[in-house]
């Protein structure tokens, strides 16, 4: 958050006339503290909102550097490999030993002759101690650092799956960091775009009321008559079917925010409307300020604060939103891959119950809202700093 | 009164037109037509009259004409109860709806009453017991139930009957009930298999419904009738339930009329997964296979209820609420 002197002064131009009365109320030692920093003051106090705030940049950090962090590629198809039950590196061998590295045993695949699936036993002859920086799949790293270097990894022909294998014997660890850049960042990218759909007509039709504003208001109340979901899905099929995978990433993004920008844009109408009839703003028309300069520099630094919080609690809708839309197939496509793509293959009892660990991209998605809903509640309450 | 009624219900037919044009031009948006669709399936059957049963189609809804005449003939049909055709089930479209309606609605019902009756005395309770070990507790469970996707829930506990009560997952009926006319021992069956649905889909509006309780009836018990009514010495059961509580839930009037579409839809999702044999599965499934007149019949009936449901929540809210101005 960047502090911003146009609103400093409008928060506190009523009680603090002149610099020679600031002197003679404030002892000399005393500062002056901006609005911003008295909502991060108080956001601090909120231990469960700042410990949320960090697992969502761990979050983060670890999708996007996902690839360097998981020891195979997410898209690495492995035929020999396929629903390998979450392997945990071990430090005590069968005979009892203690191995100050880390290890894993190797598996040995073959089929089982009554149920026919693949089964995979560790062989307790082959021992593949487990490396930090090893090379091993070439990937981009962030798109466009060329690398082959993996966080931890065994040596060949050893395996490491430490979530497991999916059907196609693709690492799940490798997977859910990559759904989760594209789950994450769809979250990010519709709440930009509700964010600005939403402030810029919000704002227009409370500043300048009239027909604009009786235009937009109906135009909001048509699109909050669909039901979110059964709207999501319609559009999400109309699709065409030959787009590429990231034109449909941004498209989802879109439709998301499609209707989230609705609920927004009422509140900073209502935001704008109780701005317009404060003193600075005729004070401010009153010196000459254009309409331009009464928005951007007094009113929406004012609301500001209202939008990130109402951003916040839209993220963990539209991360939802993706994740079931992807769940149903209607979402994001092969090959790129997201948490509900993932939860997919779980779509099955039958399947859950023989690859529980198939759940686990459900946990991070778990994580995620709840982390996002805990920081938009310490925002919230953090964003009326005078409130007791 | 009687004005402000007039004047909601022709916004509301307007807010309806408007609503199935957007409809009509969604359902038509995905390439390809439906006809195509259609020939095919029919030329795969090797039915020899096919080239007659399209024309007979293309002309009963326009489909060679321009496209305001298809919506005109549409909509004119949706207004006498004639939805158009499922392709995908060669079936009428009405007969389809009508006949997963029935089933939807209970379950949906169930729910809502379920979400309500679980919903409003928790958040009573977290408001008059604000910051308490209590209020904590629920407000922590609440946000995990906002969190979880509601299709995992449903997963969980299709897990759990599966494993701890071994009973037929999925669905809304054992396999030996499902074709049996309706009795005593198929509806008990009914209710074995209910709770699942019920608890998944109430899982997130209870937590939804349990915050804004809490919120609305916090703000009503700083307001200063509450503090009048304490002065002249009201017990505290009398000011919470007389002045505050009959407050606090006017908005969720609002809520309810917004729920309204969901009795119809049921919550598609969990459906899916569930297997049940209400609409949103049959939504969804038109949806994919682009059955246009079926998928957008369930939009617009949708959202049909969804205007007529605001429309509804608002004179209510007006009856009920007289502090309410509506002019």
């Amino acid at each position: 958050m960047t502090s911003n002197p146009a609103h400093e002064k409008a928060a506190s131009g009523p009680a603090i006339q002149n610099d020679r009365q600031i002197k003679a109320i404030a002892p000399p030692e005393a500062k002056s503290i901006s609005l911003w920093r008295l909502m991060w003051r108080r956001f601090l106090r909120n231990r469960l909102a700042v410990a949320n705030s960090v697992v969502l940049i761990l979050l983060y950090v670890v999708c996007f550097t996902g690839d360097f962090i998981a020891p195979y590629n997410f898209n690495a198809v492995d035929e020999d490999f396929v629903f390998v039950f979450p392997q945990l590196p071990r430090f005590v061998d069968q005979a009892g030993q203690f191995h100050l590295r880390p290890f894993v045993y190797g598996l040995e695949t073959r089929l089982d002759p009554d149920t026919f699936r693949w089964v995979h036993e560790p062989n307790f002859d082959r021992v593949f101690p487990v490396y930090f920086f090893v090379h091993g799949d070439p990937y981009k790293l962030f798109g466009f650092i060329p690398m082959d270097v993996h966080l931890f990894g065994v040596e060949g022909p050893g395996k490491i799956f430490l979530l497991g294998t999916d059907s196609l014997g693709r690492d799940m660890v490798a997977r859910i960091f990559a759904g989760g850049r594209i789950s994450l960042t769809i979250g990010l990218v519709g709440v930009s775009l509700t964010i600005i759909f939403g402030s810029s007509l919000g704002t227009a039709s409370g500043y300048y009321g009239g027909t604009v504003d009786l235009m937009m208001q109906r135009v909001i109340e048509f699109l909050m008559s669909f039901p979110a979901i059964p709207l999501w899905a319609a559009l999400a099929a109309a699709m065409p079917p030959n787009w590429s995978s990231i034109q449909r990433f941004f498209a989802i993004s879109i439709i998301l925010s499609l209707v989230q920008w609705t609920g927004l844009a009422r509140q900073v109408r209502a935001k704008v409307l109780a701005y317009r009839g404060m003193d600075y703003t005729t004070a401010a028309r009153a010196v000459g300020a254009s309409d331009g300069r009464i928005i951007f520099r007094h009113m929406l630094p004012n609301a500001l604060s209202h939008i990130i919080v109402v951003a916040t609690l839209a993220i963990p809708g539209m991360i939802l939103a993706e994740t079931a839309l992807s769940f149903l197939g209607l979402g994001i496509q092969p090959p790129l891959t997201s948490w509900g793509v993932l939860l997919q293959e779980a779509q099955f009892i039958s399947v859950i119950l023989q690859h529980p660990w198939l759940m686990i991209p459900g946990i991070f998605v778990i994580i995620a809202v709840l982390s996002f809903n805990f920081v938009g509640d310490g925002l919230r309450d953090a964003a009326d700093p005078f409130a007791l | 009164m009687t004005k402000y009624i007039i004047r909601r219900f022709l916004y509301m037919i307007i807010t309806l037109f408007f609503v199935s044009i957007a409809g009509f031009f969604i359902i038509n948006l995905p390439p390809g037509s439906y006809v195509d669709v259609y020939r095919a399936q029919l030329e795969a059957q090797g039915t020899t009259t096919a080239e007659r049963q399209l024309e007979a189609i293309v002309k009963q809804y326009a489909l060679d004409q321009p496209i305001y005449v298809q919506y005109i003939k549409w909509i004119s049909g949706f207004v006498r109860g004639d939805f158009g055709r499922s392709f995908l089930y060669n079936r009428d479209v009405s007969e389809l709806v009508w006949e997963r309606l029935g089933l939807t609605a209970a379950i949906s019902i169930s729910t809502l009453l379920f979400t309500w009756i679980v919903a409003i005395p928790i958040g009573i309770y977290s408001a008059t017991h604000q910051y308490s070990a209590g209020d904590h507790a629920f407000t922590f469970v609440g946000l995990i139930g906002l969190s979880i996707p509601n299709f995992m829930l449903a997963l969980f506990f299709m897990v759990i009957a599966a494993m701890v009560f071994d009973q037929s997952v999925g669905g809304l009926f054992s396999p030996e009930y499902v074709d049996a006319p309706w009795g005593w021992a198929k509806l008990v069956d009914l209710l074995k298999h209910l709770w699942i649905p019920v608890i998944v889909v109430g899982t997130a509006g209870t937590a939804g419904l349990i915050r804004i309780m809490r919120g609305n009836l916090l703000d009503i018990l700083n307001m200063q009738y509450i503090t009048t009514a304490r002065a002249k010495g009201l017990a505290e059961g009398k000011v919470i339930f007389r002045h505050a509580v009959r407050n606090a839930l006017h908005p969720l009037i609002m809520l309810l009329g917004m729920s309204l579409p969901e009795i119809i839809s049921g919550a598609t999702i969990v459906a899916i997964v569930l297997s049940l044999p209400t609409t949103g599965p049959l939504y969804f499934r038109a949806l994919r296979d682009q059955d246009m007149f079926l998928a957008g019949t369930f939009l617009m009936f949708l959202a049909a209820m969804l205007v007529v449901g605001n429309f509804l929540a608002d004179i209510l809210l007006v009856w009920l609420d007289p502090r309410i101005r509506y002019d």
